[in-house]
């Protein structure tokens, strides 16, 4: 790697760089013994049986996992599309100058981030019991709805806010009327938000595994629930290999929204 | 066709439109997570049902259970410090996850702030990533690594390092290990947020009237960063403090901790009152941190203007 002036370079502490590397390890290091696991042959963790792909096929011709990954696509694409759809909505209501009311509501949107999953989780099922809604995949979906919501909002939102005022003056200069301007020149613009908005909403869903844990009921499973029953009774490389499944789909989505934000901040700029 | 409209019912219409578009989200969020935890906080002083559930009877039951044991014979309370700690072992276990985030997360986050601008992006994506990644699949990862008869402990057998294998997994050790794990980028974040605004004519400034390096980070770079840091305390304190997944995996049942408590009242023990009181008493400690810290936020934000 190439340093400049070092010596001199008022910025530099020793050993942060080396701390900066631990972390690294530290964070991705035990994804990827887990995901080198999962590829190999036979069950020790001792010993290299060869490169193999048995435990993925053993993983897709399992019917529990195929049932719960069917389930999680599901709720993760209802689930997330309900968000975003109304989250672009609230977006759109709360945009703009302040108004009474406007902390109140942005503190509603946000109150699924700050309340601990743990307590939600039990406030769902206990609600859901009460007012008598069936747990299964319906009552996962709706309580997958709310934490989806501020997920798919913040970045939808950064990105209104982004828009000045003055492109739809400028529309309106061209005799578009409120919808037009809003149809061919607010929403285009708005776009890249919506599809970040919804991709980190899908992550979300897609991942969650306390609340769904509690408002599952009995017959209901998703592949977080479906791992977590494995991991009961033992680590066996099936789960290493479900495992980096779902950490690979994981990583291509927030890479692809990131890709989305760089070019979101180019097109802005 | 809008121009018609008199300015005060067009502003009128105006709000009705944000009420009506803002609307769905709104009564989603209140419906389903602002009512049930009403019910929850009314359900902490009711009688538990014998097989879950509640029974309509007022008490304060749940509340007591927390300092004092019924006897079985005479019904007299004995104070029981059982409760109290797991929530101070709670307390614990969350206040030391913070620190050695902290102490692994700002030179990370100062390195990456310091890097060229076009490295930046890159570490930033480096550190968000774990993040999005499944917090169960993280945690399961790590269980895999650290057990008794996983690979690090094979490894450092093999080189001869230790004797026997290190006990990680199952102990309190292990769930601090699982907490850093699962909230570290929370304190990366935003601490690289405020230094990468930070002025470092600052530190030249300090070099100058002959501070040395370690004088300029404690005394200038850390009170100037202190909102980034406190951010970060707080993104890793609070969700370790209900954790869940990172106790139950880690712990092994053994080291409960507040979120365990809670799901176990649900599930295998069948007191949702108390299972309730729990979490209001958790949601309660959330609450007083959030409105101390946005409080010192008001204060700072007034002193800078």
């Amino acid at each position: 790697m190439r340093r400049k002036s070092t010596a001199h370079d008022v910025k530099r502490y020793p050993g942060f760089r080396a701390i900066t590397w631990a972390t690294m390890v530290f964070l991705y290091g035990p994804i990827i013994v887990i995901a080198i696991y999962s590829f190999n042959e036979i069950r020790s963790i001792t010993v290299w049986g060869g490169f193999s792909l048995d435990w993925y096929i053993k993983a897709f011709n399992n019917d529990l996992i195929q049932r719960a990954t069917m389930n999680s696509l599901i709720i993760a694409v209802s689930a997330s599309t309900i968000a975003t759809v109304f989250a672009t909505f609230a977006a759109l209501g709360m945009r703009g100058r302040r108004y009474r009311g406007k902390e109140a509501a942005f503190g509603l949107i946000s109150l699924p981030l700050i309340v601990p999953e743990i307590v939600s989780a039990v406030a769902s099922l206990v609600f859901f019991v009460l007012v008598g809604i069936p747990l299964g995949i319906g009552s996962i979906m709706l309580a997958h709805v709310v934490f989806c919501i501020p997920f798919a909002y913040l970045p939808i939102n950064a990105r209104l806010e982004g828009i000045e005022p003055y492109y739809e003056e400028a529309a309106r200069d061209l005799y578009a009327d409120g919808r037009q301007s809003f149809v061919h020149v607010v929403l285009p613009m708005l776009f890249p938000g919506i599809i970040s908005g919804f991709i980190l909403a899908f992550i979300i869903s897609l991942d969650d595994f306390i609340i769904t844990n509690f408002v599952a009921g009995p017959g209901a499973t998703t592949l977080p629930l479906a791992i977590y029953g494995l991991v009961r009774t033992g680590l066996t490389p099936e789960i290493n290999a479900i495992s980096t499944m779902l950490l690979l789909v994981s990583i291509f989505f927030v890479t692809l929204s990131f890709l989305i934000g760089r070019w979101q901040a180019r097109t802005q700029s | 066709m809008s121009a018609a409209v008199p300015p005060v019912r067009k502003e009128r219409n105006n709000m009705r439109a944000r009420a009506a578009l803002m609307s769905p989200a709104l009564l989603i969020i209140g419906g389903f997570l602002v009512a049930p935890l009403f019910v929850v906080l009314v359900y902490s002083f009711l009688t538990p049902g014998t097989y879950g559930g509640v029974i309509w009877e007022w008490t304060t039951d749940a509340y007591v259970q927390f300092l004092f044991e019924k006897d079985i014979f005479d019904e007299t309370l004995i104070f029981s410090t059982a409760y109290l700690q797991i929530y101070s072992r709670s307390f614990v276990q969350a206040a030391a996850s913070t620190a050695i985030c902290f102490l692994i997360g700002f030179p990370t986050a100062y390195f990456i702030a310091t890097r060229p601008a076009a490295q930046r992006n890159m570490w930033v994506l480096l550190v968000t990533v774990p993040y999005w990644i499944n917090l169960l699949i993280r945690t399961i990862a790590m269980l895999f690594l650290v057990r008794d008869n996983g690979p690090l402990n094979h490894l450092l057998l093999s080189w001869g390092i230790i004797d026997e294998p290190i006990h990680i997994a199952y102990t309190n050790f292990g769930v601090g290990i699982g907490l850093v794990y699962s909230y570290l980028p929370f304190m990366v974040l935003p601490i690289y947020a405020t230094i990468e605004r930070f002025d470092f004519r600052l530190v030249e400034a300090a070099f100058d009237l002959y501070a040395d390096r370690w004088t300029v980070l404690w005394k200038i770079i850390l009170p100037l960063c202190a909102p980034g840091v406190i951010a970060g305390s707080l993104l890793v304190f609070i969700p370790s403090l209900g954790a869940f997944i990172a106790p139950d995996l880690l712990g092994g049942g053994k080291n409960l901790m507040i979120g365990n408590l809670i799901a176990m009242q649900f599930q295998a023990s069948r007191n949702w009152p108390f299972g309730a009181a729990a979490a209001m008493i958790l949601m309660t400690i959330v609450l007083v941190t959030l409105i101390f810290y946005a409080r010192r936020q008001g204060r700072s934000t007034v002193r800078l203007h």
